[in-house]
């Protein structure tokens, strides 16, 4: 069996400096830009893109954010400290978009995604056609030391994956679970940290809810109850202060609901793409 | 709250792949949840004994302090939401690491596996 997903490198500057991104895609349709969680990379989507209910209506695009999966850090890389921020993020989304000449494309993301989403939704509405975040929340409070997520005296990978093993539900397939665990044991030294930079710190995304206009932007939310990290009073916030959003709490979901249960999380979301199925 | 420590040795050395995650641990871990403690002695990745701890002056590398209702609540099968995992209840402020946290942090699925098998019922 071969499945539909195939995979090129793009070619494009961000920041001012040439990069090699990582980018998969399947089905035609409407563009739908998904954007995985930190530490990972565009794997977290392969149930979503062989899922024929989605791709027969949208053509769905995951590309591994630099220093990710596939796509290469930087030249010069070695001299300085990954550290994602809001601007370097939401820049990253809009170029990877002009890049490959999507159209206003749904973008989706979980996670820092689900952040990122947020931003856009405020300050781009003219760029995409909606958004939807996967456990998503506006800002999310230090709960450990992540010190230790790249330190000499922890195994970047094993701490890495345990670090956010807890945040799968325990309900979601055995293989499933190991499997989104696998991708955070693979990620680069310092790379999950370096995103934290953006999702626990820098980017407090709260002052811009107010400048989301929900009839340009549609915002929709959904959130796994098994999340201690982005937790369901977390999203529910987050929405009730965008008007017009909507929020879901998913049960027997985690953080990661596209790659540790995705039949789980199916039954919550073709509801939420078949609402942009009109949107053009 | 039922828990066997007695039974945990047999149940972490019967775990499949519990000893491999924890292969370079080498530590003496009090676990205590209010006035109730016991003491882990690991060598390797295995859990060597499992008995309540001294009651004066008792000698650890890391302790895991519980909030007894919190270890409870982690306890039950299923676990509820935010009461599931080890870092759960510490961001629900139900679980202090003090001590040299290097082991507990380079071994987390040790930890986590180790401590999820009380939940299985008295043997």
């Amino acid at each position: 069996m071969i499945e539909p997903i195939i995979g090129r490198y793009l070619r494009l500057d961000l920041e001012g400096r040439p990069h090699r991104v990582y980018v998969e895609e399947a089905g035609q349709g409407i563009p739908l830009l998904l954007l995985h969680t930190a530490g990972s990379d565009g794997r977290q989507w392969r149930h979503l893109m062989n899922d024929a209910a989605v791709t027969d209506r949208f053509r769905c695009i995951a590309f591994d954010m630099p220093w990710h999966g596939k796509s290469s850090p930087p030249e010069g890389w070695q001299g300085e400290e990954y550290r994602l921020t809001t601007a370097a993020y939401t820049g990253m989304a809009l170029a990877v978009s002009a890049a490959l000449g999507l159209d206003r494309p749904l973008v989706m993301g979980c996670s820092i995604g689900g952040r990122i989403v947020l931003d856009l939704a405020a300050g781009h509405a003219e760029a995409v056609r909606g958004v939807i975040g996967l456990q998503s929340s506006a800002f999310v409070a230090p709960y450990y030391d992540t010190e230790w997520l790249h330190h000499p005296h922890a195994h970047g990978g094993e701490v890495c994956a345990g670090v956010v093993s807890g945040l799968i539900a325990p309900t979601a397939p055995e293989a499933d679970r190991w499997e989104t665990l696998w991708h955070y044991m693979q990620g680069g030294p310092g790379v999950f940290r370096g995103d934290l930079h953006f999702y626990k710190g820098e980017g407090d995304l709260r002052p811009r809810l107010a400048g989301i206009d929900t009839k340009r932007c549609p915002v929709v939310l959904l959130s796994g109850e098994y999340d201690y990290s982005c937790r369901p009073e977390d999203t529910l916030a987050t929405a009730a202060a965008v008007p017009g959003a909507e929020a879901v709490i998913m049960k027997g979901l985690g953080h990661f609901p596209m790659s540790e249960d995705y039949a789980a999380l199916r039954v919550h979301l073709l509801p939420a793409l078949a609402r942009f199925d009109s949107i053009s | 709250m039922p828990m066997n420590f007695a039974a945990l040795p047999a149940r972490a050395a019967a775990a499949p792949g519990l000893a491999r995650w924890g292969r370079h641990l080498n530590a003496t871990v009090l676990v205590e949840a209010g006035d109730r403690a016991w003491t882990l002695v690991v060598r390797d990745g295995v859990l060597i004994s499992a008995d309540p701890a001294a009651a004066i002056m008792p000698r650890f590398d890391l302790a895991l302090r519980f909030a007894p209702d919190g270890l409870a609540r982690f306890l039950t099968s299923p676990p509820p939401p935010g009461w599931h995992d080890l870092m759960a209840l510490m961001r629900n402020g139900a679980l202090r690491v003090e001590g040299n946290v290097q082991p507990f942090m380079a071994h987390l699925f040790w930890f986590k596996g180790v401590l999820a098998l009380l939940r299985e019922p008295a043997a």
